[in-house]
């Protein structure tokens, strides 16, 4: 890994697809998992003579984060023509935002356990989705060597939101941290499901090393194709590591594209582009400027809801760093808050228990889960575990599974527990002799006998008890 | 016996309203003169064989999208391409009841000055088929100057209705930028294009207008649209008529024309005009260059679409890059590759600042002269066409020569302001066009000045070797 | 203002156009004489002028999102060169590009 005389130096691109009705240029509707080009018209499939006409809904959100992302919002933006050739481009042109994007400037605060670190937004603008080229035949479906390409226009057209982050990243821990609080942002205000494995949220990496105390950036690389923040991570690590190996070899570090294969962890050089990168921007001639009025910029701000960061340093006085992050990062604190109880105890049930089980924080009755909690000593495990899956099942009631109590009859669990150690005589002779760890082994051992019903609180205290004694 | 070289539209309309003829007679009538003489001046790329409707017949330019009738712009490229929709103006004029009599020849993607750069053969002046009929609208004009179709629609990017009507002795009308929808025209240059009508008379041009203009939701760069009035005064009183200074005087006007258009400016003073000079010096010299680099620029952007991917022309290749190059060079002609190269070269990196960073800018100062000049005078009044119509072959081989034909319509329509051309008497026996540029949205105005000329004047439309 | 080949080269790839041999010449003696005399723009002094990219002044022209119905099939591959089941079916690439 890297030496202590290396600092990597990591900014994000991120691309964000909308989740609106509409695509955004055309009223198609969006919905690119439907037979191919069946939502397709004549704006999408770029006929002679169709124009584009601007989403209202798309502007809307992209405001919105904007705004979650401390960016300045533009008086007036313009869409531009980015110029390229591709199957997937019908147009010629992708309409997107160069100069004058609509969200400029901004701050993305991340708790971290030392402290805030502040990642500079650099802009944040709204564009057109291409559309999804398949690759037919040739050998083993490898883009170079396709015997055809097939084009769905279907996704052509969504809107997307480019974010642009400035390289204040420094480890691959930091950008996965970024990312998460970023989704999470993006999904709690309703404007994409932001899901990886789907598309809809698509990260690049730029990843470079200078050694600590140098100012300038060294050259950089990008990382693509990683479709989940362990890949991200893991991706930039290679990378970080292969450049530091560059620079120690005496050699240099050359801008390239590679992508990350999961599978084996590899990192390989995407094939240089045939096509000059020119992209000749010009203002998109067939749309007028966006100049976001002062009312929706203040309507759209006054519906942001807190923001995840500030929610992990609201809560990391009672829970600490770890679980008050954990919570907000899974987007259940909002579950932990409107859960009664002890507030540990609460989060350890949600981050443990309930994440294991996946059930959907939303969907969950805080009080109902908040008697659960609070009677989990008592309850046996295996109906705690029961009562927990269904939690978040409609009309969910907690009592049913608080009628079955627990076994705490120490008349009752005495002779069994003595049984137990009887027929362990040795583990007995480890425990005492200092291996403590063992008494979880006694407590599953009286688990096991009572079918999981014994009170633990209670069969703890025996245990302890029996085995000093 | 209907007359369709006499016929205004107008008139047509009253026919039918009085049921003096039915649709069907109008449709056979302009059918036989078409039959009689497209022929010779193909003005026609396609026909269609039976009416959709019941009303006055029209023809359309070959750029104007229509659903289910083939759509080429004059290029190989969309040979046998159909519509899947109506463009917004096609649609109006079937909502109005006009029936589509076929699509009208183009200058290739409406680039040209002659529609000699047609890929389907060029279009010939009714007045004398050795010469152009104008372009890139050339079809449209000789329709309508020929008696082949009581009006037509055409498309200008910088003088494409304006100028054939000028050689073709006709009225048209490039209306205010953002008044009749772009949606469903094959684009040229977007920030420029506009449709308008070619006509026989002023107050047709006005009919027609009024049926295409007006604010379209499928266009963002339409507007409101004031109530179109049909003018009816037959003086000039009160109207001041700016002549800019370097307009008339500028090289390569031939002295016919200047002749016609001083006459028909002293006509205007003897109806009441006030007539005054005023400056447009940066707007005429550097209107050209700053249209050549513009509508390039967009063009090149604008032509990206036709890749052999969806619908027209594909060539036979291997990769998808070999193919859509390939496709583009055996689908194009000369002057669409010519202007993609010059505005790909306009935007690519290096270059875009000078040129067209710097053309943007020359657009302002085009706008502030051009509302300057407003602020004394209605409208501007000028030779629409250096020239008379030349003959077919004359400038094909120098582009620049070729260009040099726009000088006079250019300016105004890089500021967006609405032109209208109204002949105004003969040079060598072929016709002159005089240009009156109005502020943005006067086409009211336009029509008002062009209509009184157009009764002093007195103007026999009919080209004299058909008469 | 002298085009060389190499400009008209790497013009015409930018622009896709597979263009001939002769078709490279004139369109480089052509295009040097068309930039000459385009070039007249920049004997202006402009730096304090703002740009003009649409003569109209409207701001904010935008729709709903409300859907509306998209083509048929048959629609769609009205005019297509070549489709393959309900794709558009096109010769290989050979490099990734994405937005
Ligand atoms: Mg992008
Ligand atoms: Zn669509």
């Amino acid at each position: 890994m890297a030496g202590l005389s290396w600092e990597p130096v990591i900014g994000l691109e991120i691309h964000v697809q909308l989740k609106t009705r509409t695509k955004m240029f055309c009223a198609c509707e969006v919905a690119y998992f439907d037979t191919p080009n069946s939502h397709t018209c004549p704006v999408c499939l770029a006929h002679p003579g169709a124009l584009p006409v601007a989403n209202a809904k798309a502007i809307e959100y992209t405001v919105k984060l904007g705004l979650a992302l401390g960016c300045e919002i533009a008086p007036r933006a313009l869409f531009h023509r980015k110029n390229y050739f591709y199957p997937d481009l019908p147009k010629g042109y992708q309409i997107s935002q160069y100069d004058v994007p609509l969200c400029g400037k901004g701050a993305f605060t991340v708790p971290e356990p030392e402290g805030d670190r502040v990642v500079g937004i650099t802009r944040a603008h709204l564009e057109e989705d291409a559309a999804k080229n398949v690759h037919v035949g040739g050998t083993g479906g490898r883009i170079g060597g396709a015997a055809h390409t097939n084009v769905d226009f279907n996704r052509g057209g969504t809107p997307l939101v480019e974010i642009v982050t400035e390289p204040d990243l420094r480890s691959s821990d930091e950008a996965k941290r970024f990312l998460q609080l970023l989704r999470r942002t993006i999904v709690e205000l309703g404007i994409s499901d932001a899901e990886m494995e789907k598309g809809t949220l698509r990260v690049d990496a730029n990843v470079s090393v200078r050694e600590r105390g140098e100012t300038g950036y060294r050259t950089r690389a990008e990382l693509k194709n990683m479709n989940s923040f362990n890949f991200i991570a893991r991706g930039i690590d290679a990378e970080i590591e292969r450049q530091i190996g560059v620079w120690e070899g005496g050699g240099e570090v050359v801008q390239q594209t590679f992508d990350f294969d999961a599978a084996t962890g590899k990192l390989t050089p995407r094939r240089a582009k045939e096509e000059a990168d020119d992209y000749r921007y010009f203002p998109e001639p067939d749309l007028v400027p966006v100049e976001p009025s002062a009312e929706l910029v203040e309507r759209a701000r006054a519906e942001l809801p807190e923001l995840p960061g500030t929610r992990v340093r609201r809560l990391e006085p009672e829970l600490g760093f770890d679980l008050a992050e954990g919570l907000v990062a899974s987007g259940r604190d909002r579950l932990f808050a409107r859960t009664p109880g002890d507030r540990r105890a609460v989060a350890n049930v949600l981050m443990n228990e309930l994440a294991g089980a996946g059930v959907d924080p939303d969907a969950v009755d805080g009080d109902e889960l908040g008697k659960l909690i609070e009677a989990r000593n008592r309850v046996p495990r295996p109906v705690f575990a029961d009562a927990i899956a269904r939690s978040g099942d409609e009309g969910f009631s907690a009592d049913p599974f608080l009628a079955e109590e627990a076994t705490s009859d120490v008349a009752e669990l005495g002779p069994l527990i003595d049984e137990i150690l009887a027929a362990n005589a040795g583990q007995v002779a480890a425990y005492r002799s200092g291996k403590e760890g063992l008494l979880g082994f006694f407590v599953g051992q009286v688990m096991k006998r009572t079918d999981g019903k014994a009170d633990p609180r209670v069969v703890n205290e025996l245990l302890r008890a029996k085995l000093s004694a | 016996m209907i007359d369709t070289l006499r016929l205004t539209a107008e008139e047509a309309l009253g026919l039918l309203e009085r049921r003096e003829v039915s649709a069907r007679e109008l449709w056979d009538a302009y059918r036989a003169a078409i039959d009689e003489r497209d022929g010779e001046l193909h003005c026609f790329l396609s026909l269609v064989d039976e009416p959709a409707g019941e009303g006055v017949p029209i023809a359309l330019k070959d750029v104007i999208g229509t659903k289910g009738i083939e759509t080429t712009a004059g290029s190989k490229i969309l040979k046998g391409y159909v519509p899947l929709y109506d463009s917004t103006v096609a649609r109006r004029c079937k909502e109005a009841g006009l029936v589509t009599l076929g699509k009208t020849n183009t200058d290739e993607f409406a680039m040209g000055s002659s529609t000699e750069n047609s890929a389907f053969g060029p279009s010939r002046n009714p007045w004398d088929p050795t010469r152009v009929p104008g372009g890139s609208g050339g079809g449209s004009a000789a329709a309508v100057a020929g008696g082949l179709a009581p009006w037509a629609l055409g498309s200008d990017t910088g003088g494409s209705i304006k100028q054939p009507a000028a050689l073709c002795g006709i009225v048209g009308l490039r209306p205010t930028y953002g008044t009749v929808s772009r949606y469903g025209i094959v684009a040229f240059a977007s920030s420029l294009d506009q449709v308008g009508p070619t006509t026989k008379t002023v107050r047709d041009c006005a009919l027609l207008y009024r049926t295409i203009a007006g604010r379209d939701p499928s266009d963002s760069t339409t507007a409101d649209v004031p109530e179109v009035e049909l003018p009816e005064r037959e003086d000039l009183r009160g109207v001041r008529i700016g002549v800019p200074k370097q307009m008339v005087e500028a090289e390569g006007i031939e002295s016919g024309v200047k002749d016609a258009f001083e006459r028909t400016i002293q006509l205007a003073r003897e109806l009441g005009a006030e007539v005054g000079e005023c400056e447009l010096p940066l707007s005429v010299e550097y209107g050209l260059p700053c249209y050549y680099l513009v509508a390039p620029a967009e063009a090149s952007s604008n032509l990206a679409r036709y890749d052999g991917v969806r619908y027209g022309l594909r060539a036979p290749e291997d990769a998808y890059h070999a193919m859509v190059m390939r496709t583009r060079d055996e689908g194009f002609g000369d002057e669409p590759k010519r202007r993609i190269m010059l505005g790909t070269y306009a935007l690519s990196a290096g270059y875009f600042e000078a040129y067209y960073g710097q053309a943007q800018k020359v657009r302002t100062v085009i706008r502030r002269e051009h509302a300057e000049a407003f602020e004394r005078f209605d409208v501007l009044a000028s030779p629409t066409s250096p020239t008379v119509a030349f003959e077919l072959g004359a400038k094909t081989q120098d582009p620049l020569a070729m260009y040099a034909n726009d000088l006079l319509t250019i300016p105004s329509c890089m500021a967006g302001l609405p032109g209208l051309n109204v002949p105004c008497g003969l040079s060598e026996g072929l016709p002159v066009g005089l240009q009156l540029i109005g502020p943005q949205f006067a086409e009211n105005a336009l029509f008002a000045a062009g209509h009184a000329l157009e009764r002093a004047l007195g103007f026999d439309r009919v080209p004299e070797r058909l008469r | 203002m002298a085009i060389t080949r190499e400009h008209v080269l790497h013009v015409a790839k930018l622009a896709h156009l597979d263009l001939t041999e002769e078709e490279v010449e004139r369109f480089r003696e052509q295009l040097s004489a068309i930039l000459e005399a385009v070039s007249k723009v920049s004997e202006l002094d402009l730096a304090d002028v703002p740009p003009t990219s649409h003569p109209l002044d409207l701001v904010n022209v935008w729709r709903e999102d409300e859907p509306r119905p998209s083509l048929s099939a048959d629609e769609v591959f009205a005019n297509a060169p070549d489709r393959e089941d309900e794709f558009f079916k096109v010769p290989p690439t050979s490099e990734v590009r994405e937005p």
